[in-house]
């Protein structure tokens, strides 16, 4: 059952994934992703992460993907009006692609050898993941939070009008 | 400059304090106001089944009267017709024929009478200008269509059934009855 | 096992049905409050006090011609008013409508679902409603569905982060995500286990909350994404018959989402003040802890109804204003100061 609903979401991951790249619409594109997001949420939910599952879901689909749906609309972006790509950029994208999967499958090579996880029931619970990230994993989850208040500092000076921006 | 009345007011723009930009009490205050109507008496009147009261005099939908005889009382003298501010009312005036006595008052009559009620104003002029007593207007309410041609009043709808007569004797003010009293007045006849 | 199912099967169709008939009177109620308000009487003509009303108008509704725009996406179009509904009713799941009934020496929760992280989830499946205007807004193809759409979504996001923002400060007094254990946490009576519902601890993320709830969905005085005196419609300017009515029915059910969760966060949920001191049994208690619950939220729906016909519609910029510099810093000061509270009373005062 769980194998099954495992090879299921994986399948709806990388269909979408792929009209994701392959359909000509930028809403239709975005529409995929989130349908992509939603599987692999479902992957969370397999792994009895509820709470990462329903943080993805509020985080990619329900907030970061409105933001994108909402900027392909306000820019009514649509067709007729994506720019042609030239060969140059296809070319530098495969190569680029190509790396990045380079990386992967090197990455992977050695995860048989990793000591198999062991699972617990209560892995994902709220209490339990913020027992962890507040101890063991303190130093980084601080970093992450400094990194992005930078970036909405960023955000709010890109914001503001050109005068404030001078020197 | 100088104010030639005192009902100017001066504009400021005023800077709101902290109670103010806040708005909660702005919003409390608003839905006290709403909700004090809550518990207030509706003024509607619910059409069909009960009817606001209307005036003593209310001039509504004509009609065409008949004599004590049941004989149309109206002329066709026309007097309505130039009296009416709208010029809603046209006639064709006929000669009465022997035989048709008890139909007609007066030898001559109206064979066709009628009235624009979309053009009607409901003042009344042509109820006063009458001298024959033929046409009031009553407290009926003029009936809705969905066709203009409707609102075009002929005789059919205008002349009282004989059977079914209609009330007019509030209409009929003091001064008129005073005025029938006297018998020389060849309207009185 | 069976039993089980059975009792789900039977939870889950009584809720859904609820859901809907309650979500039906909220129409009628809308127009029945609004007259009221404003010194009318209201639908009256069919039925009793116009009690049959919402059947005359669902009737209306499906003789209505269906009007699919030429240059629309049909799919889309199909897909958003369906979204809208869908994500509406899904987040009844995690609501508590009562504490557990004792029949033959079993528990049944009046619960569809416990999650763990229940509040969350009602946020997963209200960020989510979003797609539901802006895919209908955009399939439309028609600028004044289109603005509408993206009202809402701008509206929506920004709504949210400060409404997760109180919530995170509630979240920090109860210790918990789940609706349930909230509840339980609020549970009244003088015997020893006296708890003040959590509106007492946290007034100021209760009008936050309040506020935001308005915003997401979508009612005056926020109601910018179907501002008819702008946008026409807003995004169901091209909608029709059937699917229209899955917009507005939509938007009746999140209201009556909306207060049972604002009564289950803030005001007790199923508890009511001396349950526990009246000697009742278990089973008596909760189906007056229902009843109670269901006044509570029909309190909120009337609250609902009773702002919009107070204050008028919000313009854009200053519904930003508020969201983005009001409500947001207000949220964070007050997970501040919940905090340091929280803390004083751990390590100082015992």
């Amino acid at each position: 059952m769980t194998l099954n609903l495992f090879y299921f979401l994986s399948f709806v991951a990388i269909f979408a994934s792929l009209l994701v790249v392959f359909s000509k619409s930028p809403v239709h594109s975005v529409l995929y992703l989130i349908v992509a997001f939603f599987a692999i949420g479902g992957h969370y939910l397999l792994l009895n992460a509820e709470f990462l599952f329903i943080v993805h879901i509020i985080v990619y689909a329900g907030a970061i993907m409105v933001l994108f749906l909402y900027v392909i609309m306000l820019l009514n972006l649509n067709e007729e009006s994506e720019p042609h790509k030239s060969n140059l950029l296809k070319f530098a994208a495969a190569i680029a692609g190509g790396l990045l999967l380079l990386i992967l499958v090197a990455s992977l090579k050695g995860v048989d050898q990793l000591p198999a996880a062991t699972m617990q029931h209560d892995v994902g619970y709220v209490k339990k993941l913020g027992h962890v990230l507040f101890t063991e994993y303190l130093l980084p989850f601080e970093i992450t939070s400094v990194l992005l208040l930078a970036a909405m500092v960023g955000a709010v000076m890109l914001g503001k009008p050109e005068k404030y921006n001078k020197g | 400059m100088q104010a030639l009345t005192n009902r100017s007011k001066v504009v400021v723009k005023k800077q709101m304090n902290f109670w103010e930009r806040i708005y909660l009490p702005a919003i409390l205050g608003g839905i006290v106001i709403t909700i004090k109507h809550l518990f207030r008496k509706s003024s509607t009147v619910k059409y069909p089944e009960t009817k606001r009261e209307i005036s003593q005099i209310w001039r509504g939908q004509h009609v065409l009267k008949r004599d004590e005889h049941g004989a149309e009382r109206c002329t066709a003298c026309g007097l309505c017709a130039v009296a009416c501010p709208a010029e809603a009312i046209t006639m064709v005036a006929a000669e009465r024929v022997k035989g048709e006595e008890k139909l007609y008052r007066e030898e001559k009559y109206a064979s066709t009478y009628e009235i624009n009620m979309l053009r009607c104003i409901f003042c009344g002029l042509c109820e006063e200008a009458c001298p024959k007593e033929a046409i009031f207007l009553t407290d009926r309410i003029l009936p809705t269509d969905y066709g203009r041609g409707e609102f075009v009043f002929g005789k059919d709808k205008l002349v009282e059934p004989v059977d079914e007569r209609v009330d007019v004797t509030v209409r009929q003010t003091a001064a008129v009855l005073e005025f029938k009293k006297h018998k020389q007045y060849s309207h009185n006849k | 096992m069976i039993s089980f199912f059975i009792y789900k099967a039977i939870l889950v169709v009584g809720i859904f049905a609820i859901t809907l008939f309650v979500a039906a009177y909220s129409t009628y109620a809308e127009r029945k409050v609004a007259a009221f308000l404003q010194d009318r009487v209201g639908p009256d003509r069919a039925g009793p006090f116009g009690m049959f009303q919402p059947l005359a108008d669902g009737l209306k509704f499906m003789m209505k011609e269906e009007i699919i725009p030429d240059f629309a996406n049909k799919f889309l179009f199909i897909l958003g008013p369906s979204i809208a509904m869908m994500t509406a009713l899904m987040a009844g799941v995690v609501i508590p409508w009562g504490n557990s009934l004792v029949i033959d020496g079993k528990q049944y929760f009046l619960q569809i679902a416990d999650l763990n992280v229940g509040i969350l989830y009602v946020f997963a499946v209200v960020s989510i409603g979003v797609y539901g205007i802006m895919i209908g807004g955009w399939a439309s193809n028609n600028k004044f569905s289109l603005l509408g759409a993206i009202r809402a979504s701008a509206q929506m996001i920004s709504y949210e982060i400060a409404m997760g923002l109180s919530i995170i400060a509630l979240i920090i007094t109860t210790g918990t995500l789940s609706l349930r254990e909230i509840s339980l946490l609020q549970t009244g009576g003088v015997g020893g286990h006296w708890n003040f519902w959590n509106v007492v601890y946290q007034p100021v993320g209760f009008i936050i909350f309040l506020i935001c709830a308005f915003a997401e969905t979508n009612r005056t005085p926020f109601d910018l994404p179907e501002c008819e005196t702008e946008l026409v419609g807003g995004y169901h300017t091209e909608y029709s018959s059937m699917k229209l009515a899955l917009y507005l029915f939509a938007e009746y059910i999140n209201m009556f989402i909306s207060s049972a969760v604002i009564s289950t966060l803030y005001f007790g949920g199923f508890n009511f003040p001396f349950m526990n001191d009246l000697g009742l049994d278990q089973n008596t208690i909760t189906i007056l802890g229902t009843l109670f619950f269901f006044a509570k939220i029909t309190f909120f729906i009337f609250f609902f109804m009773w702002i919009r016909w107070t204050i008028p519609r919000f313009r854009y910029d200053q519904l930003m204003n508020l969201g983005w510099k009001a409500l947001i810093p207000l949220a964070v000061i007050n997970i501040f100061i919940t905090g340091l509270v929280i803390i004083i009373k751990t390590h100082y005062l015992n």
